[in-house]
């Protein structure tokens, strides 16, 4: 990899401009402030390009054009739309607990926010090497299911309730199955730190070194987690056509945005997770054939942060892909695929890489 | 820095301990009992325990608060209120927690801990594979074989009971006989001896 790409560089430079300037303390306080600032910059922006890219896959599907009135290609569309969400009233229903109400809508933004902390996007682009950072992210997000069910109980109206019960007992399965399959891909890299996963996968990507349980986890992967993100074809708990908007109906105004961006941000997470286990995250396409050096050198030279976002972004069209292509399922099918189908599909897939594993039977 | 940051979590997991076991409406209590958790975590983190502190989030906040979230989801409306606790039981209750903090702190304080002098261990995958599954020095395979018999228990008990008895499933099968009659024909088959008869 070219040192030229490496962001440690910049920030390595800033801390030591900081150490200069001030205590310790006072250093390590102004770092998390600019973080913190920076984090939340980049997750309404990533918010805003993503419901965009929603809108035009879903319109492309559809044989339509999309938004293209504000902006050039309607590009202004979410910017406008996130502006009208800011200046409307915060409503709270009469009947609603408002201490949990209004809690509800920070519950499930905090999860992403601390995923997002612990993923690296780029060499040195990485808020924090955690050395079990993989864990991390499963245990965090299995936090994020508590704001829906709080949400849909609080508001205290039938459709978020019932959208909040199915949200919970679909999440609460499938959380099963995603993790089931990072830790088939875990048996590979035999590390928890996400920056290690992805230093083990410079002579190649796991996809393509792990043979077919890779392949197997990476589709089980991308369908179970398709479904604890609560998108298409597995959001039901927001069915609109018979739950009105499932455990948001209550909710208007920037309270809404918050668990409308929640579903978009969880889903870069998840792509991220797939990224990194699955594609290498940042690392360049390597051929692992002597022949090939050539080629590998030329990889190289595209930055580690293009082939990282790149790679995320070609995860999320794909998870787009499936929501305008599949029709909703029901509640008895999804905990069917679930606990007939992929559990047991995910097991077996584990025994056989940890049998390939043993016999050395990778690249 | 790292005194405050104790003193701030240790404040969040004393004062929502608190309001766990006041409040009177379930629902919040369960709220209140999450930050607990969490805020317990935050103390591992702090003195660089990542595992543990991961665990603590998986089961406690993740697993145990979401579940009794459920329960209560499908159990209470939100006006419930539990009932006021009387004066005796609260200063009852009180007086035993007391009792028992006091127990456990004067335990604490007099206890002579000392480093164990084992290396430190980095929790990798394979490290924590071999201490689990390890039968000799530092091996933990009998706790976790005990525990997973009794995970494995427990979940066959959870399936006999949420199973309904066999005379109920051949009743229902009944009901959906009846209802639905298997020969496919027999709609057909009686519309046209009517349209027979109709005919005549």
């Amino acid at each position: 990899m070219n040192a030229i790409y490496d962001f440690s560089i910049l920030t390595g430079g800033i801390h030591e401009w900081l150490s200069g300037l001030m205590s310790p303390t006072a250093v390590m306080i102004t770092e998390m402030v600019i973080i913190g600032t920076l984090l939340i910059v980049f997750v309404a922006l990533m918010g805003l390009v993503l419901v965009l890219a929603e809108r035009k896959v879903a319109a492309f599907f559809q044989l339509r054009l999309g938004p293209n009135r504000v902006g050039p290609w309607g590009s202004l569309q979410t910017l406008a739309d996130f502006l009208k969400l800011l200046t409307k009233e915060l409503i709270t229903t009469k009947s609603a607990d408002k201490f949990l109400y209004n809690l509800a809508p920070f519950i499930v933004m905090l999860t992403p926010f601390l995923a997002l902390g612990v993923i690296p996007f780029a060499p040195g682009l990485q808020i924090m090497d955690m050395n079990i950072g993989v864990f991390f992210i499963t245990a965090v997000s299995s936090m994020g299911v508590l704001g829906i069910l709080i949400g849909g109980w609080a508001s205290n109206n039938k459709y978020s309730l019932i959208g909040g019960m199915r949200s919970a007992a679909m999440v609460v399965s499938y959380e099963l199955s995603v993790t089931l399959a990072i830790m088939t891909m875990v048996i590979m890299t035999e590390s928890l730190s996400l920056s290690e996963i992805v230093a083990s996968q410079s002579d190649g990507w796991w996809i393509i070194k792990g043979h077919i349980p890779a392949l197997i986890a990476f589709l089980l992967y991308l369908t179970a987690s398709t479904a604890e993100t609560n998108r298409g074809p597995f959001d039901l708990a927001e069915a609109e056509s018979e739950l009105t908007a499932g455990f948001h109906t209550e909710y208007g105004g920037i309270k809404f945005a918050f668990f409308f961006l929640s579903e978009f941000v969880n889903m870069l997470v998840v792509a991220s997770i797939a990224t990194i286990l699955f594609f290498g995250g940042w690392m360049p396409f390597h051929l692992p054939f002597e022949w090939a050096v050539g080629f590998n050198h030329i990889m190289d030279f595209i930055p580690g942060i293009v082939w990282g976002f790149g790679k995320v972004t070609f995860v999320i069209f794909l998870m787009m892909w499936f929501r305008w292509t599949f029709p909703r399922l029901r509640i008895d099918q999804i905990l069917n695929l679930e606990w007939k189908y992929l559990l047991p599909m995910n097991l077996v897939n584990f025994l056989l890489m940890a049998l390939i594993a043993l016999s050395g039977f990778y690249l | 820095m790292e005194q405050y940051v104790f003193y701030i979590l240790a404040a969040i997991i004393l004062v929502f301990s608190f309001l766990t076991v006041t409040s009177r409406m379930i629902l919040r209590a369960a709220v209140y009992l999450l930050f607990v958790l969490i805020a317990t975590s935050g103390i591992y983190f702090m003195l660089n325990y990542n595992f543990l502190a991961a665990v603590q989030l998986t089961v406690y906040a993740g697993g145990i608060a979401v579940l009794i979230v459920f329960s209560v989801l499908l159990t209470s409306q939100l006006n419930e209120k539990m009932e006021q606790v009387s004066l005796t039981k609260a200063l009852a209750g009180g007086l035993i927690a007391f009792a028992g903090a006091l127990l456990t702190i004067l335990t604490i304080v007099q206890y002579n801990f000392r480093p164990n002098g084992l290396p430190e261990l980095e929790p990798s995958p394979r490290e924590i594979g071999h201490a689990m599954l390890n039968y000799g020095d530092n091996g933990y395979v009998l706790p976790f074989e005990v525990i997973s018999v009794l995970l494995l228990a427990a979940m066959v008990g959870a399936i006999i009971i949420a199973k309904r008895p066999a005379k109920l499933l051949n009743e229902d099968r009944t009901i959906i006989d009846t209802s639905y009659p298997s020969d496919k024909n027999a709609y057909t088959s009686r519309t046209k001896a009517e349209i027979d008869s109709l005919l005549k």
